[in-house]
């Protein structure tokens, strides 16, 4: 069966070839025009006028656009309508799109839209967290409070009493293809895009917002990104409808592109974080009452802000039950990007919360960090006192199947971690210069959109009469692997090769009213829905064929390329022949929801995940404590992706999930000036981890167990959760770091070099 | 102005492109090859890397920043001819493909036209090899199962390149690509308003960034006489046209640590483009090559016309963005006096491969009868030249080599420079670290372990 198997990601030769068409890459008729955005150079304040002159007289340029050229709605945000493609009296963040130029070519655009002189009158910019707090200025009307049982009692009589603030760094996506979209004008207004999206719906809803048309006019298709990891969900919009809106009022082809700084200056990326905690517990480090306070710095739009820092919330937890616990969310507006999805959606933020409370508690007591995190465990069973089973989350859900501690039982003897905690203190003992530490963190992650509607998809499957096999459905591939996974549920479903499904692009035509391909549900959802059409053909054509020979339906197999049916074999080629000949339907839709959630996200109660998705690292690393300089020796991982659907594919997204964790804890640090300006804007100066970063040694291995819940062929989704296996790294450093004084090191995130020398002197006692 | 040069195998004549139009867009617009990508734009992602052949062997470059007049004579290797011709994937590609070595694909082509050049080359040092090659989705881990696992295989017959014959071009009063520096020297001296371009490391993004008009340019790639490194009894002279990855393999011999910075400045293919004489002549307070050239007492030699004179490199660096050269008068070489190898290059950055200094502390210290007898040290990123320590390196001399004479030249060093605040560090950290790159030279000179480089797992 072609489950299970870990086949090659579906375009892999094409990859390697060169030969994978990405937006950039569709040849063009040679009229097409090229797009690019004049920008804000202030972060705040009105726009009295811009000068277009010497746009409008550059080489090439064929149209210069403003907000008061767009014919119908100026918007794409993907949540509250307060994103306007073009600025309009005012502006909210330095690298704002304020007019669009369309040239004969992608440079003659970029040349031209230099060109405009920009006439605003500066308002004060609320650029910090800081800011945002003393103006009020934030999204909803306060802070969402999620809590259980009474913190204001526990702390007080907790035996120990520790409080800390931790800055959570944001992280560029850094996707190596850029944002791109190219609009096709047809006949009659109807227009067709291409575009590197997560969620050609949304592409589709905007644009044809933008165009006045309904839904049905416009038609989007995406083949492939070139990576998205949050950063394509929403972030694309306005490249597809500056296209589609130029593309309607020329009637030309309209292509356009970021070039890198633009894209790193214009897009969202992850939300920065600060977050304040007071905590209590007693003298094992078992916690008693936690106060959490999130600060989010959620930029000039709200974007998908909300439903991000909620999930930073219900990962507060992480792995760890939390008797009496308040979380309380500001979710601050600021004159900067708008930060967006970025894999974990939140959860990791919050998640790196509570795993810096757990080493603050283990350096407060002198503990080894790991057993105060497996004293803080959710636990089963009976408990003799009476007391409450220690398995429900602060926002009510039950953790059904709490693997960790089994895991984590492997994983410390397979990686070793008691006699490598014990020989990095010998080595730290005769090292005065190099330090190492060695941390192991956990990982629990839900698995859901949080918005419960958009847990549905679509599937659209066609058996030609030849015995091949069309497939599509709502999902979009990003690198993720998602159409092999799927493609292999649809060949199991048939009994045939993989190389029987044609894979095909991703096309609002065929699948309508999808979701983002997001929150890691790709496979899960789309899986289904395929699962559900594969089986709609399948059962036709068994009853045809029971029919034939007289048996039952449930009789027929199809296995090996071939039907089986009453002592009867056929190539599945021939039953296709068969059933078209009969005049039985070979095309089906699939539909799939996903059952049993139930979530009120105001008041912070319910079942928002159908499960959780577990994993644990243990990472190694050597710091010097000159320089602050540092690196992974060594990780060794054990990820739970359920019965996994293809274990090559899943170790990929651990292995790469690990790597972006750790850059974003480390080397990746966004700076922006006091003018709001980011200073951080291409890869000479933004750092995502190279070659050389990847942990020296590097052991992964899946978790041999199956999702308890009913999910395509019993796989979890994997996407988001290996991203914070990269805590590990930090929490290394924190290791390293502390050993080399008594004092509390503080280590701030992302904890670069400099952040990392900060922290011995801390430790030291020299701050 | 005529280009010859070969692509996959086939000669092309290219007459009147603009000189400025990068390989990248020609490859893409003009040619329809997209499977080179573009990632960046500016050199640092490496999706945009072909193969170029010349005399000196096959090197990877990155297209994004290579001007058409550099091919010149050459032959050109994109994604597209890595497989053989009648389709057969090479070892790399292959393997790539077995080992889950491409998730989005979209930095896959450049990182196979690495491997399949590091493999033509037998280089199996993998994580260098591929520094300049970025990948968001993978890890890396795959990429270099796959490199490994194509070290074997024998190299397909189609990757061996032969250059082709350069077009020879008279030259004109706006685009000239002299055969001598002699020719250079008269061409330059007549048009000192002129753009010199040697790797394009770094013009080339005066170009795709900045938009700068360059006015004359000169391409400097045919003035073999200005490449090469020779050493007599008493000097290294190295040419001013010496790529990065020439200088690293001549001056390793002589001082390895210097061969180390220049292992981790850039990337293959940024060293394989960009000039020890370009590192110096435009001047940037970051470069990572004036810092150890001037702890080892080198010398810069300059032309104008017919005239030539010399100095101590750190005299040319005047002020930021001023260095002491007239109209017309370019870099012709460095030279190094030989003697015994006392040098160690401190290269600090937020990311250890691939990344530009915050500071860049290079130091030549020599001892003799446990007294400090000679002390060289210099910086970049700590000011807005490259700079010497004077206070530090007179706090050393003379005195015992002692950790305390150490700790009082570091408090020294304190007076030398005003280091500035950006996205790469603070201040305050510029100045910790520099101090403390001085107590790393005493403690490696007295054993103790202070490079997390060579901590084994």
């Amino acid at each position: 069966m072609s489950v299970a198997k870990p086949l090659p990601h579906d375009a892999a030769a094409l990859h390697v070839t060169g030969a994978a068409r990405y937006i950039d890459d569709i040849p063009v008729p040679k009229d097409a025009l090229h797009l690019a955005f004049g920008m804000s150079h202030v972060a705040a304040g009105r726009l009295n006028g811009i000068d277009l002159a010497a746009v409008r007289d550059a080489p090439g340029v064929a149209a210069v656009l403003t907000a008061s050229d767009l014919p119908f709605d100026n918007d794409v945000s993907p949540s509250n309508h307060d994103e306007p493609l073009l600025a309009t009296n005012r502006v909210h963040y330095v690298g704002q799109p304020l007019f669009v130029v369309a040239a004969s070519s992608h440079l003659a655009a970029r040349q031209a839209a230099r060109l405009g002189q920009i006439d605003p009158t500066e308002t004060p910019a609320i650029l910090t967290i800081d800011d945002a707090m003393a103006q009020n200025s934030r999204f909803e009307d306060g802070p969402r409070v999620y809590t259980r049982g009474d913190v204001e009692a526990a702390l007080p009589q907790a035996s120990h009493r520790i409080t800390g603030r931790l800055h959570v760094g944001g992280q560029e996506h850094f996707y190596l293809e850029g944002q791109a979209a190219l609009a096709l004008p047809q006949e009659g207004g109807d227009m067709v895009v291409m575009s590197s999206t997560q969620h050609p719906t949304e592409i589709q809803h905007k644009v044809a917002e933008a165009l006045g048309k309904p839904m049905h006019a416009v038609r989007v298709e995406t083949r492939r990104m070139g990576g998205g990891f949050g950063g394509k969900e929403s972030q694309g919009n306005a490249l597809a409808v500056a296209c589609a809106v130029v593309a309607a009022q020329t009637g030309r082809p309209c292509r356009m592109r970021y070039d890198r700084d633009d894209d790193m200056i214009i897009t969202g990326k992850r939300h920065d974080f600060r977050i304040d905690y007071t905590v209590g517990f007693d003298v094992d480090g078992r916690i008693e009452g936690i106060d959490f306070t999130h600060y989010a710095r959620c930029g000039w739009a709200q974007d998908l802000s909300l439903p991000v820092a909620d999930r930073a919330m219900l990962h507060a937890d992480n792995a760890y039950f939390l008797p009496a616990v308040r979380i309380t969310s500001h979710r601050l507006k600021t004159n900067t990007q708008s930060a967006t999805a970025f894999r974990g959606f939140g959860g990791p933020q919050g998640m790196l919360g509570i795993e810096r409370v757990m080493d603050h508690i283990a350096t407060h007591l002198g503990l080894d960090p790991l057993a105060v995190r497996q004293k803080n465990f959710y636990a089963f069973g009976e408990d003799i006192s009476g007391q409450k089973k220690r398995n429900t989350t602060p926002y009510g859900q039950e953790v059904e199947d709490f693997v960790l501690p089994k895991m984590i039982e492997r994983l410390v003897d397979s990686s070793d971690y008691a006699a490598r905690r014990a020989s990095v203190l010998d080595w730290n003992a005769q090292n005065p210069v190099l330090k190492k530490g060695i941390a192991l963190t956990p990982v629990k992650f839900g698995i859901s959109f949080t918005l419960t509607h958009l847990n549905q998809a679509g599937a659209l499957v066609h058996v030609y009469q030849d015995g091949s096999i069309h497939l599509n459905h709502g999902g979009t591939e990003m690198g993720q692997g998602l159409f092999q996974k799927v493609a292999q549920v649809a060949a199991a479903r048939f009994g045939v090769d993989v190389g029987q499904v044609k894979i095909t692009a991703t096309d609002t035509g065929k699948v309508p009213n999808t979701s983002a391909t997001a929150a890691s549900s790709g496979s899960d959802l789309n899986g289904m829905a395929v699962q559900a059409a594969c089986d709609t053909i399948r059962a036709r054509m068994a009853d045809l064929l029971a029919e034939r020979h007289q048996c039952e339906a449930m009789d027929v197999r199809f296995v090996g390329g071939e039907v089986l049916v009453a002592g009867a074999t056929y190539s599945f080629a021939e039953v296709a022949q068969m059933a078209y000949f009969a005049r039985v339907s070979l095309s089906a839709t699939g539909f799939y929801k996903t059952p049993k959630l139930e979530w009120d996200r105001i008041k912070g109660e319910g079942r928002p995940f159908f499960y959780f998705a577990y994993g644990a690292a243990v990472t190694e690393v050597v710091v010097d404590t000159l320089t602050g300089e540092n690196r992974i020796l060594r990780a060794d991982i054990l990820h739970d992706a359920g019965a996994s659907l293809n274990p090559g594919i899943d170790i990929g997204q651990i292995e790469g999930g690990y790597v972006q964790g750790a850059g974003w804890l480390t080397t990746e640090e966004l700076v922006w000036d006091d003018a709001g300006r980011l200073r951080t804007h291409a890869p000479s100066t933004y750092k995502i981890p190279a070659c050389s970063d990847r942990p020296d040694i590097f052991n992964v291995a899946l978790w041999d167990g199956e999702n308890r819940e009913e999910t395509v062929y019993r796989s979890k989704a994997v996407g988001e959760p290996p991203l914070m296996l990269g805590i590990s790294a930090y929490s290394a450093l924190c290791d390293a770091v502390q050993s080399c004084g008594p004092h509390y090191a503080d280590l701030q995130t992302p904890a670069t070099a400099e952040a990392v020398l900060a922290g011995v002197e801390r430790a030291r006692g020299g701050i | 102005m005529e280009i010859t040069f070969r692509l996959n195998g086939e000669t092309v004549v290219l007459r009147d492109v603009a000189p400025t139009t990068t390989l990248l867009d020609w490859l893409r617009e003009a040619r329809g090859l997209t499977g080179t990508k573009e990632g960046c734009n500016e050199g640092d992602c490496g999706a945009c890397s072909v193969m170029i052949t010349d005399a000196l062997g096959a090197r990877t470059f990155n297209a994004c920043i290579l001007f058409l007049p550099q091919l010149n004579g050459k032959a050109v290797r994109t994604i597209e001819g890595i497989a053989a011709p009648d389709g057969a994937l090479h070892p790399v590609q292959q393997a790539m493909i077995d080992h889950h070595g491409s998730q989005c694909g979209f930095c896959t082509p450049g990182f196979v036209v690495s491997m399949a050049t590091a493999h033509l080359n037998h280089r199996k040092d993998h994580d260098t090899q591929l520094a300049g090659n970025l990948c968001r989705c993978t890890g890396y881990a795959p990429i270099v199962r796959a490199a490994e696992a194509a070290e074997a295989a024998p190299v397909p017959d189609h990757m061996r390149d032969a250059p082709v014959a350069k077009s020879k071009n008279k030259g004109s009063d706006a685009l000239f690509q002299p055969e001598t520096s002699d020719d250079l020297a008269t061409w330059y001296q007549a048009h000192p308003d002129a753009t010199l371009i040697a790797g394009a490391t770094d013009v080339g993004l005066w170009v795709t960034k900045e938009f700068r008009p360059l006015g004359p340019v000169a391409f400097l790639n045919g003035c073999a006489d200005l490449r090469g490194v020779a050493r007599t009894d008493d000097t290294i002279r190295i040419g001013a046209m010496t790529t990065l990855t020439e200088l690293e393999d001549a001056i390793a011999p002589h001082h390895p640590s210097f061969a180390e910075l220049i292992r981790r400045y850039g990337s293959v293919q940024v060293r394989n483009a960009a000039t020890i004489g370009g590192n110096i002549a435009n001047g940037s307070p970051i470069g990572d090559g004036p810092p150890a050239l001037i702890a080892l007492a080198a010398r810069v030699h300059l032309r104008l016309g017919s005239e030539r004179r010399n100095m101590p490199l750190e005299d040319f660096f005047i002020d930021y963005g001023k260095q002491d050269r007239r109209p017309g008068e370019f870099v012709e070489a460095i030279t190094i006096p030989r003697g015994p190898d006392y040098l160690k290059c401190y290269k600090l950055s937020k990311r250890y491969d691939q990344d530009i200094s915050a500071v860049c502390g290079c130091f030549s210290i020599a001892t003799e009868n446990g007294r400090a007898t000679a002390a060289r040290i210099a910086f970049g990123g700590m000011a807005g030249i490259p700079k010497r320590a004077a206070g530090a390196e007179a706090a050393l001399m003379g005195a015992p080599w002692s950790e305390a004479t150490v700790r009082a030249a570091m408090r020294a060093m304190a007076s030398d420079f005003e280091p500035l605040s950006d996205m790469r560090a603070s201040a305050t950290y510029r100045m910790k670290t520099a101090q403390n790159m001085l107590l790393r030279y005493w403690h490696e000179d007295q054993g103790v372990a202070a490079n997390a480089l060579e901590v084994m797992p």
